[in-house]
């Protein structure tokens, strides 16, 4: 699981985090007891809500304002690790 | 009376009148910050230069504009989860420890037109998760009624820097009670919108399906001014809703005579400090006594809403929190390959809240357990929203408390995540509705520390929650009550 979330996990976080997440899910587990059948899964509070819009370009390139927080950058790229061997 | 101890619109009103300067305000403000802050840390980044030089804008508008905004020219707190232009934003997390944000938030960008003086951002538990603000990154924040109990989380730095007249007003967000239950402890006025009122573009996502932005205020007609302020449509928020704006201060009449309250016995079980429930039912026999009609109503599936919400929100924020791989902004790790520099990243990056969420979140949304967890609870949380449209048939607003207990002590609830999300039963089921909540204070425990009555209404009927609010506080002398700091 740790993998899938992408975490490194201690050995100690990792035994805190299953002793936790066992009584956390235990107690999850009262929705078992409800019966659900044929009942809808909520999607939206609100039914009609237009999501949208023109696609229209309305901001200007900033590459300068955007790359300011990138942790390793190059000329108007993020410079991040080789992906392929 | 020291200006600092202003509401936003005695403030305002001074300000236009010319008795006071937003300069002569801002100064009291900041002198109050370096007087309190040191016991409480509501604040992560304080803005001293540029406030003075917003508020200096302020003054040169507030002689020329006759119909300004009454946010013009008054001190306001931002909670550091809104994305803010030149003022590092870090959401209380190492992740974002130097995070300089591009853009502003489209509240903040509301706000600063309006003319307001931003004083800083307010601490936060790390990406809003959590309810005693202990889960920052950074440093735990202090209720300013008791410095050694918790201000409430997630948003309990917005509180305690309003509690504490560090500003006229804050900003917060509530995802399943993070402006609620800290105003309910620290004594203020917090309100969470109907979801889709205010842009949530520009707020650092955490449960999109729930997070919304709402006003943290000294008292009620406060709130309405601040709500009118930051709600209204805005294309670049998909989820925001379209409709025409409303004048949310008139429905300040003071008058509840006819309306029908509910009161949902789920909600007044054995679990509730003894204090708490006698407060909230002596302002529910004052709002009574004020024309009400008051009657018991059931909300039948509150007892699962605990269980719904932290499967609805983890799975919504390991997927949000999938961005901060550590390429395009935010902490990178150095790792030997790309797989090792996530996991670094991540495993340096995020505090043991965070990481606990992102893995209950990742579980509930795997194959296999899809069904059971996420699935269920969805269909639960139909049930829930239904409770809320039954029990509207039968009345106008719902009266609860905004939290069983008053605020806890710090580290209290620390080591123990379960119960510190079981403390939030009275809030969560209102965001996974999606219907607009707000707290106002209604009394101290024998310790002294407040009491909120939570007052919920239909959806984007915050016109009726206000005015029961406002009626409530001209009867009581609560909202007045400030602890004393020396």
């Amino acid at each position: 699981m740790a993998l899938l979330a992408r975490l490194r996990l201690t050995s100690e976080e990792e035994a805190q985090l299953t002793s936790q997440l066992t009584k956390i899910l235990h107690y999850m587990d009262k929705l078992g007891a409800l019966d659900t059948s044929g009942i809808e899964p909520f999607t939206h509070a609100l039914d009609n809500v237009p999501a949208l819009r023109e696609d229209k370009v309305s901001n200007t390139p900033d590459p300068d304002n955007l790359l300011a927080n990138a942790p390793a950058r190059e000329h108007t790229f993020f410079l991040v690790p080789k992906i392929i061997e | 009376m020291s200006l600092y101890s202003l509401t936003l619109y005695e403030a305002s009103r001074k300000l236009r009148k010319r008795e006071i300067s937003s300069r002569e305000l801002t100064d009291a403000v900041f002198r109050r910050i370096s007087d309190t802050d040191a016991a409480i840390r509501s604040h992560i980044t304080l803005c001293h230069e540029a406030a003075l030089a917003q508020a200096k804008q302020a003054d040169e508008r507030l002689e020329q504009e006759q119909t300004a905004s009454p946010l013009l020219g008054v001190p306001i707190a931002i909670k550091d989860n809104f994305l803010t232009k030149g003022v590092r934003t870090t959401c209380a997390s190492r992740m974002l420890g130097e995070f300089n944000p591009p853009y502003d938030a489209t509240t903040v960008v509301k706000i600063r037109s309006a003319g307001a003086v931003i004083t800083g951002k307010t601490n936060l538990d790390e990406f809003a998760m959590g309810s005693s603000a202990e889960n920052s990154a950074f440093f735990s924040t202090h209720n300013p009624w008791n410095l050694n109990h918790v201000p409430g989380g997630s948003s309990g730095g917005s509180a305690a820097a309003v509690a504490a007249d560090q500003c006229m007003a804050a900003l917060g967000t509530d995802t399943g009670g993070s402006i609620r239950q800290p105003a309910a402890f620290c004594g203020i006025v917090g309100l969470k919108p109907t979801y889709g009122l205010v842009s949530r573009y520009g707020i650092i996502s955490f449960a999109s399906s729930m997070d919304q932005v709402g006003p943290m205020t000294k008292d009620v007609r406060d709130c309405a001014l601040l709500l009118e302020a930051i709600s209204g449509h805005d294309p670049a928020d998909s989820t925001s809703v379209n409709r025409p704006a409303v004048r949310y201060s008139e429905s300040l009449t003071g008058d509840v005579k006819g309306i029908r309250l509910g009161v949902p016995k789920e909600y007044f079980t054995d679990g509730l400090q003894p204090e708490v429930k006698q407060s909230v039912l002596d302002a529910i026999d004052k709002l009574q006594k004020c024309g009400a009609v008051v009657r018991e109503i059931s909300l039948p599936h509150t007892e699962y809403a605990v269980a719904v919400y932290y499967i609805v929100a983890t799975a919504e924020a390991s997927s949000n929190l999938a961005r901060y791989d550590g390429m395009r902004f935010g902490h990178r790790a150095a790792g030997e390959d790309l797989s090792e520099t996530y996991m670094l990243t991540r495993q340096e990056g995020f505090g043991p809240e965070v990481k606990r969420r992102i893995m209950l979140g990742t579980y509930a949304l795997s194959a296999g357990y899809y069904d059971a967890y996420y699935l269920k609870a969805q269909q639960v949380r139909t049930l829930i929203r239904r409770d809320f449209e039954e029990a509207f048939n039968l009345c106008d607003a719902i009266i609860t408390p905004t939290s069983p207990t008053t605020a806890f002590k710090m580290g209290e609830k620390k080591e123990n995540p379960l119960e510190m999300y079981l403390s939030d039963i009275c809030t969560i089921s209102i965001n996974l509705a999606g219907v607009p909540a707000l707290s106002v204070p209604c009394g101290f425990d024998s310790k002294g520390l407040p009491v909120g009555m939570q007052i919920i209404g239909k959806y984007f009927d915050e016109p009726t929650v206000l005015r029961i609010a406002y009626a409530y506080e001209q009867q009581t002398g609560w909202h007045k009550a400030r602890p004393k700091l020396s």
